[in-house]
């Protein structure tokens, strides 16, 4: 569905219409994205300001798609306790992105929730659908690499390019 | 309504704030993020009093007055809770107020000082964003921001731009532009007035100081200066003077002894404005438009029409604005009278303004690949250099600009204050289309600081229907009105970006209590006024410098000349990537 027919969705422009439609963008998209916010501000009538600001207040929210390996660090209260902060840095320091990113080749995002509520595991972070438990920053490094080898063994060989492109 | 406050009996008004009677009964109240006139934010807490009865302290700002209240501004529980205010707000201030420009006048420091803090309580946790200098006109410093979020009132409910928002949320809310992005690619028009609303230094202009002492020192340059007519009466504030006089002769002679070879007054150039806007709208009206015709002195309305409302350019005068008109006359004209190489001429204005250093390094105004005008000081920043000099201007005897650049009718001092474009127009619109030279030197329909105000003038058995706009966001009203038919005869429309015209520009001195900031720009208005009143040269175009300048040089208003030299040709901004509207 693209930015028009969701915005069809909402003919009244009243503001309180501001958060549903960046939740519904979101689902659809995947993220908002630049035109998404620009088209809810002029649909709405509210400054593209006034709606990067609501938009950046929740968490909920991101601005870039995700990666193909999203990595969610669990910042909640046990986690912290058994070091999530370490853990978070580590994977900030690997990858060279803030939380709410996605790395320049489309890989990983980073992405931190309250608690992903698995507080026995602590400290616990899920990338994509698989959960690690009790990491430490040391084993970041490893779990990156993974899957790092996970996407070259799945990327297109020299001769399929080759064959695709003739 | 009968109430007591700090022990002695006071009459309430209905409806009236805590902080209202305060201020009225004459107790002080520190407030942070409180601006006259607009709805209460309640954000910064500062203003909490002391009422009997009530458990927790109030905000005397938000809080409505009620019969038979007890209030006590300063008991100790409220001045512990400001200093303590305080202390959190400076946990993760830089502390650097040493180098800070806001020095002196900043309203965080002040506090710092009246609450007796002493020592940092909390250990620092200091942010680390970066410096926006992305804009010509002024620089953005998150990590001294308070969030008092008056910049962002300023720029939305002031302005009507709302280039700015609060971003992000709890300890990492920054005030920033949308899409996480700088001020060049917002629609930011550098008008300034989050600069004088900012209680610290996280908004500041982009200083250009450093150029102009530079240029001064250099020997190879001969380093010229024009200032524009609403810093004459303004300058005095900014030295600790008391306001709402003209010090320009002393002005004159201070710029001198800093060294500026040649003191022009842009009231010149204003004149000059006049004789080429006046003869635009006589045409206009003569050939059928495009009427109405707005004004484009004011740098910050011509950069919101050409990103937010394009289809309006082709409605906008031609004519450059008074600086630029200025600049090029001196690289071009004067030049040539004094036999010098338009390269070695260093041009610096001084403006009430922050857009007119945007305005100054737009490529339109530049020929050769030169800028007609190299640098833009703000009256801040001159008044910076004076102190510097340890010059004491009102002890300095009074001189004259040089002539012919420094001559000026009172006209072209109005530039100055809201409605003062349109009036000094009219007088030279009216000899052009009544052939008389007898027009109603005051309009009193066009004083005042209302937000839209009309005048009609009949002169020649031609009705000249005219509006006057106080303000980016009353313009935009305007605009709203004129777009469902309701003015369909207004002929021309004078438009200031700031409120109460160039006197309240956002390159003015900057007063801690903006409680008096109508009433300043007025004063400053009816310093402009006093000047036209008692001036005995009222009219563009009895200037006889701008009459020489026609007959050596342009020939005549809208000659080829001008166009070359005092008109620009308009175009949209239009950047559908990043939609600045």
């Amino acid at each position: 569905m693209s930015i028009e027919q969701v915005l069809a969705r909402h003919p009244g422009r009243s503001r309180d219409h501001l958060i549903p439609l960046l939740q519904e963008l979101q689902q659809e998209l995947g993220f908002l994205s630049r035109p998404a916010i620009r088209q809810v501000a002029e649909h709405l009538g509210l400054p593209a300001s006034k709606v990067w600001g609501v938009a950046t207040f929740y968490n909920q929210f991101r601005f870039q798609p995700r990666g193909r390996f999203p990595v969610v660090v669990c910042r909640g209260t046990a986690c912290h306790v058994k070091g999530s902060a370490a853990v978070l840095a580590a994977l900030q320091h690997e990858l060279k992105i803030e939380p709410g990113a996605t790395t320049r080749d489309g890989l990983f995002s980073l992405e931190v929730v309250a608690c992903i509520g698995a507080c026995g595991l602590a400290p616990v972070i899920a990338v994509g659908d698989d959960y690690h438990a009790g990491v430490t920053p040391q084993q970041v490094g490893r779990i990156l690499a993974d899957c790092r080898r996970r996407a070259a063994e799945d990327a297109p060989t020299k001769a399929a390019v080759e064959e695709a492109l003739a | 309504m009968q109430v007591t406050i700090n022990n002695r009996p006071a009459e309430a008004r209905e409806g009236e704030t805590i902080l209202e009677l305060a201020r009225r009964e004459g107790h002080a109240i520190p407030t942070l993020c409180h601006m006259k006139g607009l709805l209460p934010s309640g954000a910064c807490r500062i203003c909490v009093v002391e009422v009997e009865g009530q458990k927790g302290l109030l905000p005397a700002c938000s809080h409505p007055v009620q019969d038979g209240m007890v209030i006590q501004t300063h008991s100790a529980r409220a001045v512990e809770t400001r200093k303590t205010l305080v202390e959190l707000l400076l946990a993760n201030h830089p502390d650097d107020c040493l180098y800070c420009v806001r020095s002196g006048t900043c309203e965080l420091q002040d506090l710092a000082r009246a609450y007796g803090v002493r020592r940092r309580r909390w250990p620092a946790g200091l942010r680390h964003h970066s410096l926006d200098v992305s804009s010509p006109a002024l620089v953005r410093d998150p990590d001294k921001c308070i969030l008092c979020g008056k910049c962002v009132r300023a720029c939305e409910e002031v302005m009507g731009v709302a280039a700015i928002d609060f971003t992000h949320g709890g300890s990492w809310t920054v005030i920033a532009p949308a899409y996480g992005g700088d001020l060049n690619r917002s629609p930011c028009i550098g008008c300034g007035q989050c600069i004088v609303v900012c209680p610290t230094g996280a908004l500041r202009e982009r200083s250009q100081l450093d150029r102009v002492c530079a240029a001064l020192a250099d020997p190879e340059l001969t380093v010229v200066i024009q200032h524009a007519p609403a810093v004459s009466v303004s300058i005095a504030e900014e030295l600790d003077l008391p306001g709402g006089q003209d010090f320009n002769p002393q002005l004159v002679a201070a710029l001198r002894l800093l060294g500026f070879e040649y003191v022009f007054d842009t009231g010149f150039s204003a004149d000059l404005t006049i004789m080429e806007e006046a003869a635009e709208l006589v045409r206009r009206i003569k050939l059928g438009g495009p009427l109405p015709m707005f004004t484009s002195c004011s740098p910050g309305w011509v950069r919101w029409v050409e990103q937010a409302r394009p289809e309006l350019l082709p409605n906008l005068s031609t004519c450059k604005s008074p600086q630029q008109m200025m600049g090029a006359v001196i690289k071009s004209w004067f030049a040539q009278r004094k036999n010098l190489d338009p390269a070695k001429i260093f041009s610096v204005s001084v403006m009430p303004c922050t857009a007119k250093k945007a305005e100054a390094g737009r490529p339109e105004h530049a020929r050769e690949g030169r800028a007609d005008v190299d640098a833009v000081l703000t009256v801040r920043e001159l008044a910076r250099l004076i102190r510097q000099r340890g010059i004491h201007i009102q002890e300095l005897k009074p001189e004259h600009a040089d002539l012919p650049l420094g001559m000026r009718s009172t006209a072209g001092r109005l530039f100055g204050g809201t409605g003062g474009v349109m009036e000094a127009a009219l007088r030279t619109a009216w000899i052009l289309l009544t052939g008389e030279d007898s027009p109603p030197l005051r309009v009193a329909a066009l004083h005042g600081q209302d937000g839209v105000k009309f005048a009609t003038i009949e002169a020649g058995g031609v009705k000249l229907q005219v509006a006057v706009a106080n303000g980016l966001r009353h313009a935009q009203t305007l605009l709203g009105e004129i777009a469902a038919g309701k003015h369909p005869e207004l002929q021309f429309v004078e438009v200031m970006t700031c409120p109460g015209g160039c006197v309240g520009g956002g390159g003015q001195p900057i007063h801690k209590d903006g409680e008096h900031a109508l009433e300043r720009r007025q004063e400053r208005i009816n310093a402009l006024h006093r000047i036209d009143d008692e001036g005995m040269l009222r009219r563009s175009h009895r200037n006889w410098a701008v009459n020489e300048l026609y007959r050596e040089f342009l020939g005549e208003p809208l000659s080829e000349k001008s166009h070359e030299l005092l008109h620009v040709h308009r175009t949209p901004v239009l950047d559908e990537e990043d939609a600045l509207v």
